[in-house]
């Protein structure tokens, strides 16, 4: 200790005349690593222990689920309540339940062989349109394939969302998508992609460029718990962190990831308990209460702008239908578990409840309501199904900025090819344009 | 050095100009060319690479670099090196040690506006990453009916570096160019690194630029005046009337050129073509040069099977059928792991030997 504090003196005289060392700084760190009072790992600093002590995962109750209203539809604290103006409330309960009408079409139409595929989105209303209510339009979301509500509310139109599962002429994607992988320059929605959880380091660079910008504009990504055992999740929850970009990871705790419960898809305390752990901002909330959703997505996109950080929300809510049309859940689950949930606990009906209270809403107005938007959602339906699908070339197309040689040469053969032996093509089916 | 000779050159500079000026009978565009070549120097590969990287990134404030090491350390192999010091934080930026996440990270910014470099320490670690490439940032202007680009460069060195093991000295040149969507570039020399990399970094397509850690100390003239090179066009290094050996990358120099001054001791004047890119390939410069020599040997440093040899070869028995007197023989790496030892190394790669036994294959001649 004394060679060092005499050490301290000489390079005080040493550098009196050159660069000045600020000698208070540099005792305190003698004192510091002459002293036992706290570990001066790079790593970690915390605190020393003498106790062998594992931290049990189990000794805590977890994080606990923030809501506002109870099953009914009830506000349990009136100070929770975002008192929210009775338009934008009976928007989000029209915009809910015009998405739950349109996936009972889109999924029977499956069914009929009229479309290849679809996902529903039964019993996750409320977290698509609670988030996206209190979000800014033009702040970036990057879906995983659960969240056509947040497009919905947006103003995707009934037609464009049907245009895209038909991949007809008017498909925004031109046809090149399966059903469900909506997307939407103009409404900030990047267009969704298969591989579960790409979309999460993705989102960092976004929220990256934005903050580069400084546009006051934030990025929203959603994935499910499933998907949150990609690697790619934990490179981006990790990397969010580290870069403090301004970004807030939504994730779809719906208790199923297809046939994977969620006590198989992980030990821990859900997502939710991963969030401090990357020294992120965290809140578990109450999916199915829109309140609940839209409160905290408010404040998490407050903090993210504020603060420059990444904030974790995870939604607890329950998957309703199959995990799509390929998929038949009475295979893993018991039919008396879903209508549980269909019945006692749906976020649809919690807000319906919520609007009779205040006087918003009547039977009379329920049903004049469900049967205008089955008629919108069956007009869009039937005018979609009868476009032509877009021009062939359109296969040709957006692999390059500028279409390449060969790419060329190839189209020039097929439509000498198509010309030639036009009676065996199906051309009347596609757009001449 | 370099500041020496420009502190020289510029007073020289002057004089000649006035000289041009006053003396109506030079050729002023002779002249400028003269001057040009007197101010070109000898640099090396990573600084040609250094350079298209910091002149593109003074132009234009989106570009930014991201990868292990590229910012404190300087660079895993020194190519970033001061780049920190003049670009800052925000634009060249080290990350933690997950290749699928920044990779992911650079996609996203892509899509977003940014033009981001994003290096791979080297490319066998690149598939940690290959989701992200292949299916996210190949695919997106497609899958998104060309409404999200991703005008993304990722940059690294490929290949065998000398005893590295079997998982660091892979070849995915062919597995890039393999994907449409892809560019995949693989420059050759100082010279057409730093050409192709600015030509990359402008693309708005995704490239993928592949370098090689044995490259890096390679010196070669480069102009300090700016220039591009198209990607898609080959280059024809040495012109000649007996075989075309076509390569790219560090076969160029390493293995190619010492066997055509094996082949010109013995007779045999073989034309040369470095393919600068495997995606798009220039078919078209092979194929001219194939019906003027009429034989063809490819020298790759990949394993042989779906390589970019295999690919050109089919092109040239396809388009170049009747021109040709021998069938296409490729020299590649034998199809195994790549071993440790040095012995087993110089065995399974491609060497001048092997190049001239295959030249001489195709020529009928006794090995």
């Amino acid at each position: 200790m004394l060679p060092i504090r005499l050490a301290c003196y000489g390079l005080r005289s040493v550098t009196a005349n050159c660069k000045r060392i600020n000698i208070g700084s540099l005792s305190q760190i003698t004192r510091e690593f002459s002293s036992d009072e706290r570990p001066q790992f790079p790593g970690s600093r915390s605190q020393w222990t003498e106790k062998l002590e594992f931290i049990r995962p189990d000794l805590y109750d977890g994080i606990p689920v923030y809501r506002v209203m109870d099953r009914k539809g009830k506000v349990i604290d009136p100070s929770q309540d975002p008192q929210l103006p009775q338009e934008m409330v009976i928007k989000m309960y029209k915009c809910m339940t015009q998405l739950n009408t349109m996936d009972r079409i889109l999924y029977e139409s499956q069914r009929q062989g009229r479309i290849s595929f679809y996902m529903t989105n039964y019993g996750e209303e409320g977290t698509h349109i609670g988030s996206a209510a209190a979000l800014d339009p033009k702040d970036l979301i990057f879906g995983q394939y659960r969240e056509a509500g947040t497009l919905m509310w947006r103003g995707f139109t009934l037609d464009q969302f049907m245009n895209q599962c038909y991949g007809n002429m008017d498909d925004g994607g031109k046809g090149k998508q399966m059903p469900v992988h909506y997307g939407s320059k103009e409404l900030n929605f990047v267009t969704i992609s298969s591989p579960l959880g790409t979309q999460m380091p993705q989102a960092v660079g976004a929220a990256y460029s934005y903050k580069r910008a400084q546009n006051g504009l934030c990025v929203m990504c959603y994935f499910g718990e499933g998907t949150s055992s990609e690697g790619d999740a934990h490179a981006a929850l990790n990397f969010s962190a580290t870069l403090d970009c301004p970004v807030i990871f939504f994730c779809r705790n719906n208790g199923y990831a297809i046939s994977t419960p969620s006590k198989e898809q992980y030990r821990g305390d859900g997502i939710a308990g991963r969030g401090p752990a990357y020294g992120m901002l965290t809140i578990r909330v109450d999916g199915n209460d829109v309140f609940a959703v839209y409160n905290a997505t408010s404040k998490a996109r407050q903090v993210a702008l504020n603060e420059m950080r990444p904030v974790l929300i995870e939604a607890m809510t329950y998957r309703i239908g199959h995990h799509s049309t390929s998929d038949d859940s009475t295979a893993y689950r018991s039919v008396d578990e879903v209508r549980y949930w269909d019945e006692r606990d749906h976020p649809i009906s919690r807000l319906r409840n919520y609007m009779l209270s205040k006087g918003w809403w009547g039977d009379a107005q329920e049903k004049e309501w469900k049967e205008d938007c089955k008629r919108q959602v069956m007009t869009a339906f039937a005018r979609a199904e009868k476009k032509l699908k877009p021009n062939w070339k359109e296969i040709f197309t957006d692999v390059y900025h500028e279409m390449p040689s060969h790419i060329t040469e190839q189209l020039k053969q097929m439509e000498e090819h198509v010309q030639k032996y036009a009676e065996h093509y199906p051309l009347k089916n596609f757009s001449k344009d | 050095m370099r500041v020496f000779c420009q502190r020289l050159v510029s007073p020289l500079l002057s004089y000649l100009i006035m000289l041009e000026e006053y003396a109506s009978v030079v050729n002023s565009i002779l002249y400028r060319q003269f001057l040009l070549r007197r101010l070109a120097t000898k640099i090396q590969f990573r600084e040609a690479l250094r350079e298209a990287l910091s002149e593109e990134m003074r132009k234009n404030e989106k570009i930014f670099l991201m990868g292990e090491e590229v910012a404190e350390y300087n660079g895993a192999y020194k190519v970033s090196q001061g780049m920190l010091d003049e670009f800052g934080a925000k634009r060249v930026i080290d990350t933690p040690i997950a290749e699928l996440g920044f990779a992911g990270i650079g996609v996203g910014a892509a899509m977003n506006g940014l033009n981001p470099v994003i290096e791979f320490m080297t490319f066998n670690f690149s598939l940690v990453a290959i989701d992200q490439v292949i299916n996210a940032a190949a695919k997106v202007l497609s899958m998104s009916g060309g409404h999200f680009s991703c005008p993304i460069v990722f940059r690294g060195p490929t290949g065998n570096a000398g005893q590295l093991g079997a998982q660091h000295s892979q070849n995915f040149e062919n597995w890039y160019a393999n994907c449409p969507g892809l560019k995949v570039v693989i420059p050759s020399t100082p010279y057409e690194a730093k050409g192709l990399l600015k030509q990359a970094i402008n693309d708005p397509d995704p490239v993928i630029f592949m370098e090689s850690e044995v490259m890096y100390g390679d010196k070669g003239e480069v102009p300090e005046e700016e220039y591009y090179i198209p990607l898609g066009k080959a280059n024809v290094v040495k012109e000649g009337s007996d075989v075309t050996i076509v390569t790219f990358g560090k076969m160029l120099t390493r293995v190619v050129m010492p066997a055509v001054e094996l082949l010109n001791a013995e007779g045999i004047n073989a034309e040369v073509i470095d393919l600068r890119t495997v995606r798009p390939i220039d078919y078209a410069t092979v194929i001219q040069s194939v019906k003027k020599t009429n034989r063809m040997v490819f020298v790759e440093e990949a394993w042989p099977l779906g390589s970019i040899a295999t690919e050109v070869a089919f092109k040239v028995q396809k388009d170049a059928f009747d021109f040709l007197d021998a069938p296409v023989l490729r020299v590649t790496c034998a199809d195994v792991p790549l071993p440790y030892a040095p012995t087993l190394i110089a065995e399974a790669l491609p060497n001048a030997d092997k190049v001239v036994k295959a030249v001489k294959s195709v020529l009928y001649k006794e090995a």
